[in-house]
């Protein structure tokens, strides 16, 4: 075996894999205390001291899903039996289910929101970062810079004349105003994400089309994107996850019609006193899909994360 | 102006659909604060469904939130609510700011007389400029902070001994807020049935509003004025009184020596949570949540017992509440209309006070069996008698937002005395109202 | 196939249409291309960043509408620079930056070197420590409100497990001396692995064959990280410095849920305090200065910082 000065010892991966283990598992044990949460009761939640070993409920769901009324002992006998396990666990906290919850509405909200911002922003934002890329803008660079910059405005400070503007436009609290608002946002990111993916494209593959009578837009079309796909679909996640976690801007612009689950998250509370469960297991539906989108992405993460700035 | 050109065409719209009975059906958005009378209005409101073809939705916030989204909804010109259950301090900027329809040619046309209702509900929830005869809002609601108790623990023999040979009187609901604070001291990290129990969960929240109710309940019974002549906005001497300043050195020692530990943040919900679960002999909230407590299957019934906020230079409770009113924005005021027409009948208000709902109106609270309705119905009436109220200016939330700090940063951060607290508040109020040109 | 027929249609083409599509493209494209994005920009961010200036000379206020709106000069700014609870919410926006990233480039760097061990299944620990930067502020700054409940709470319990204090004596959100760091806690745990992949990637650029020139002429381990290690990754960790710091002289929504400003004034950072002037104060004008202000103050900071980063690359 030949020796490598570069190459570490077993001793010393040892012990770097022991310390960076714990580290994880420290670093992961709330989120896994999310999510255990979500299936307990909630005296469960509560108890001192926390439990790790437990009986797991769905209780946690079924609040999370339904609005709920106390009603008299009396009442709650003289009801039919109940139809479905939701109805059983809330009987048997002397409730009745009223209806459904609007977290429905809100996670539905956010889908859309999310979904309709990160198409905008990687159509509009592919176009110009290839325009970008490829042919010669005047004042390029202090435009890209500029696009940049806008990143560093507090989103409270974005938000005045953005409330101000709404009012006076009827897009407070719509749909349309937020899938705008936040693809005005992600669309810096966009572009100086696709630029750097689209940039290492070489260029004489376009070169070649154009000379075989491939109009320019042609050769975007069907030589440019196809070869960019993986870093558009990378994009997109980005934007998609910045839309999704958005906070700021949600809470101040929307109140119902359009509030995404963000805001409406720390405000469920139960009959009477928080409810941790159902915070738990909203938390949980909403953080999983990001999760998952994490470990596919883990590859492009440190350009998505850094503008581009780092590549590896 | 045009909200009211808007009331008085709504009103001759209703007028004609009550005769007609042609109203379209409409999808009534009413908006409120989640908690427990939310919950009752919900059930209320299904026999206007019934009766008038309209459906309803309701969006309720929970509390810490309520203000900011509703008051961002309306300064907004959003339509997410037609009907708006509003809290009393916001009539003055709900008025002068339109986002209320005055409903004064409304209650005309539809023979509500605002008579029938409490003058102090009338007073503190429905009229912008205050006392005066325009209506935003029928009054929804009434409410005051009141106190509950554990009436077992009140009770047991072993306890009442204690107290007596630490204190040298009876254990009984106390006379005067001395005697409340002394009592809360006597619980406070007491031994009961092997729980480790403490005094009293009071209002110390930051967020919103929380800190600012609680230590009003005392600065009220001490005399606490905002003005010193009504109108005037001069508070020099009215808001740092010496009898403020001992209140509200009162309310700190109150949080120091007689609260569970870590209350730090704590307004409706945690003061349920801490009285529910066992955790404190008394507790401050509002009448609106009574109703619930006395049923509950924990501590209510023959454990808990319910007390005005106690007097001391003078009685005084903190008014809760709140009035319903139309919003200008929404493009279903007929039939939003005709839903306070309906609330406003003598038998729903009657019904609403049975599901659980404190209805202000004159034919619920004069009738003979009220007082015996429930175990807190007198207590509701007494203190309603001697309730005030937060400002009500357009620029509450300005006013309100420097209380909760000056307050929180003495009470709760322990910074400064309770004399520098209340200069700074002068100083803070003293701006704003520059700012609005009153000074 | 279809490029035949992209051919024969090019060639069908009238020539001087052609030559209009074609001639014109490249130019007409690049605005075609990049006008949509220019006008989203100037319409979502420009033009409110005009009209927030325009409004900072004012006292104007959302809530009011009724009200006259006075230029009233430079007054909102005087008034801003002078009053002390700013000095103070920027003093705990100071306190927040400085210790959030001081542990956050300690903790970042040495997992960077440590998992540059190439120890086996470094990837999928990797991959879990970075899992927590992801997801949503708010939830997770909520979530964490309850880990934090002085009794009950998973925090207070470990920490009394370790130091065997009593789990109910310590208030993290609550307390006066507390509160600003449980607020570096959450940032630091949730943020580390921003740090920690920025400076794996310095590490992972930096060529084998310099440390072997290095152990040819004998220096030690210790010589060899501060000779190369650290001067190679420094790039890379200022550059994380950089974005820790705009993004938490922006903090706002993680904040805002654990401790929302509390208790007191303690954890005010300046955008929360701007949020409680503008959206619940309603003093659009003051809060507007107050923005232009804070936007200034990060922009220039952030130049001279680049500036910086640019020396030390080309070193």
């Amino acid at each position: 075996m030949t020796y490598s000065v570069t190459e570490p010892t077993k001793r010393q991966k040892w012990f770097a894999g022991t310390l960076v283990i714990l580290y994880a598992i420290i670093t992961i044990l709330p989120l896994a205390w999310i999510m255990m949460t979500g299936f307990k009761t909630p005296p469960d939640s509560i108890s001192y001291p926390p439990k790790v070993y437990f009986e797991p409920s769905l209780e946690g769901y079924v609040n999370l899903f339904t609005t709920r009324t106390r009603v008299s002992q009396e009442t709650l006998e003289n009801l039919p039996p109940p139809q479905n396990f939701a109805e059983e666990i809330v009987r048997n906290r002397g409730m009745v289910i009223a209806g459904p919850s609007k977290f429905g509405q809100r996670f539905l909200n956010s889908v859309i929101i999310g979904f309709g911002s990160t198409f905008l922003s990687i159509f509009l934002g592919t176009l110009a970062a290839y325009a970008f890329s490829r042919f010669k803008i005047p004042l390029a660079d202090d435009l890209l810079f500029f696009i940049l910059s806008t990143r560093m405005m507090p989103p409270i400070a974005v938000a005045i004349p953005i409330f101000l503007m709404y009012r006076k436009l009827g897009l407070s609290d719509t749909h349309l105003g937020m899938i705008l608002l936040y693809t005005g946002v992600n669309i810096s990111l966009a572009v100086w994400l696709l630029k750097g993916f689209i940039d290492e494209i070489p260029r004489e593959y376009e070169e070649a089309a154009l000379i075989d009578g491939y109009t320019r837009f042609q050769a975007f079309y069907k030589i440019v994107l196809p070869q960019a796909a993986t870093g558009i679909a990378s994009t997109a996640i980005f934007c998609l996850i910045f839309a999704w976690n958005e906070y700021a801007f949600a809470v101040l612009l929307t109140s119902g019609t359009a509030q995404t689950a963000p805001p409406f998250i720390p405000t469920i509370i139960g009959v009477g006193g928080l409810d941790w469960p159902a915070v738990a297991a909203g938390a949980t539906i909403f953080l999983l899909p990001v999760m998952i989108f994490t470990i596919l992405l883990r590859k492009h993460l440190l350009r998505g994360i850094t503008f581009g700035a780092v590549r590896k | 102006m045009n909200s009211h050109k808007l009331a008085t065409a709504s009103v001759i719209a209703i007028a004609a659909a009550t005769f007609a009975n042609t109203a379209q059906a409409e999808e009534l958005t009413l908006c409120w604060a989640a908690w427990d009378p939310a919950n009752a209005l919900v059930e209320l409101s299904k026999e206007f469904e019934a009766e008038s073809g309209h459906s309803m939705s309701f969006e309720f916030v929970p509390w810490p939130n309520f203000a900011d989204r509703m008051l961002n909804e309306l300064n907004s010109g959003g339509q997410l609510c037609d009907l708006l259950i509003g809290d009393s301090q916001w009539i003055g900027g709900g008025a002068e700011n339109g986002h209320y329809v005055k409903l004064n040619d409304f209650f005309d046309t539809a023979g509500i007389s605002m008579d029938d209702f409490a003058d102090a509900t009338v007073y503190a929830y429905s009229t912008w400029p205050k006392g005066t005869p325009n209506y935003y809002a029928l009054p929804a609601m009434g409410d005051a902070n009141g106190w509950f108790y554990r009436k077992d623990w009140f009770e047991r023999e072993d306890i009442r001994a204690a107290f007596m040979e630490q204190t040298g009187r009876e254990l009984a609901e106390p006379a005067s807020q001395l005697e409340l604070l002394e009592i809360a001291q006597f619980f406070q990290g007491r031994e009961i049935d092997g729980n480790t129990v403490y005094g009293a969960a009071i209002f110390t929240e930051r967020g919103s509003e929380g800190i600012t109710m609680g230590v009003t309940g005392a600065l009220y019974p001490w005399g606490f004025k905002y003005e010193n002549t009504p109108g005037s906005y001069d508070m020099e001497g009215a808001v740092n009184s010496p009898e403020a300043v001992e209140a509200l050195e009162f309310y700190k020692e109150f949080y120091q020596t007689a609260t569970p530990p870590g209350y730090t943040n704590a307004y409706m919900g945690e003061s349920l949570d801490a009285f529910k679960s066992g955790q404190v002999a008394m507790a401050m909230n509002w009448f609106a949540f009574f109703p619930g407590l006395y049923a509950d299957p924990g501590v209510g019934g023959d454990k808990i017992d319910f007390f005005v906020n106690p007097p001391q230079n003078n009685a005084g409770s903190t008014l809760g509440g709140q009035g319903i009113s139309v919003v200008s924005y929404s493009d279903k005021q007929d039939a939003a209309l005709e839903y306070i027409a309906w609330f406003a009948q003598p038998e729903v208000q009657a019904k609403w006070w049975g599901l659980g709902g404190y209805s202000a109106h004159n034919s619920v609270l004069n009738d003979p069996g009220f007082e015996a309705s429930a175990p807190f119905a007198g207590d509701f009436l007494v203190a309603m008698q001697d309730v005030k109220d937060f400002w009500q200016e357009p620029v509450y939330a300005e006013l309100l937002l420097s209380m909760q700090k000056r307050m929180h940063d003495y009470v709760v951060a322990d910074q400064g005395t309770a004399q520098e607290a209340l200069d700074l508040l002068i100083q803070d109020w003293t701006e704003v109202f520059e700012d609005e040109g009153k000074l | 196939m279809s490029d035949k027929t992209i051919n024969r249609v090019a060639k069908a083409t009238p020539r001087r249409l052609a030559r209009k599509v074609r001639g014109l493209s490249d130019r007409a494209i690049t605005w075609i291309f990049v006008g949509p994005t220019i006008f989203l920009l100037l319409a979502i961010n420009i033009f409110p960043l005009i009209w927030t200036i325009n409004l900072s000379f004012t006292n104007f206020k959302a809530n009011r509408i009724n009200r006259a709106v006075d230029y009233i000069g430079l007054r909102n700014y005087e008034r801003i620079l002078t009053d002390g609870d700013i000095w103070l919410s920027m003093q705990a926006t100071a306190h927040f930056l400085f210790w959030t990233i001081f542990f956050q480039v300690l903790i970042g760097f040495t997992l960077a070197w440590l998992i540059n061990r190439k120890f086996k299944g470094n990837d999928i620990w990797t991959t879990i420590i970075v899992l927590p930067m992801m997801l949503s502020p708010a939830v997770v700054g909520n979530f964490w409100t309850f880990l934090y409940q002085p009794q009950i709470g998973l925090f207070n319990y470990v920490v009394a497990f370790f130091t065997g204090a009593d789990p109910s004596s310590f208030e993290m959100l609550g307390s006066v001396d507390l509160a600003p760091w449980s607020i570096v806690i959450v940032d630091t745990w949730m943020w580390t692995p921003f740090v920690m992949l920025i400076c794996l990637a310095g590490l992972r650029s930096i060529p084998d064959y310099i440390y072997e020139a290095a152990e040819v002429d004998r220096a030690s381990k210790l010589r060899q990280f501060f000779t190369i290690t650290i001067p190679m990754v420094m790039p890379f960790l200022m550059l994380a410095v950089l974005f820790r710091g705009i993004e938490n002289f922006k903090m706002f929504d993680l904040v805002v849920q654990l401790t929302g400003g509390g208790p007191g004034s303690t954890t005010e950072l300046a955008s929360i305090n701007l949020k409680r002037e503008a959206f619940e104060k309603w003093r659009t004008g003051y809060s507007s200065a107050f923005a232009i202000i804070l936007f200034v103050t990060v922009f220039g900071l952030a130049s001279i910082y680049v500036k910086a980063l640019n020396k030390v690359k080309e070193r």
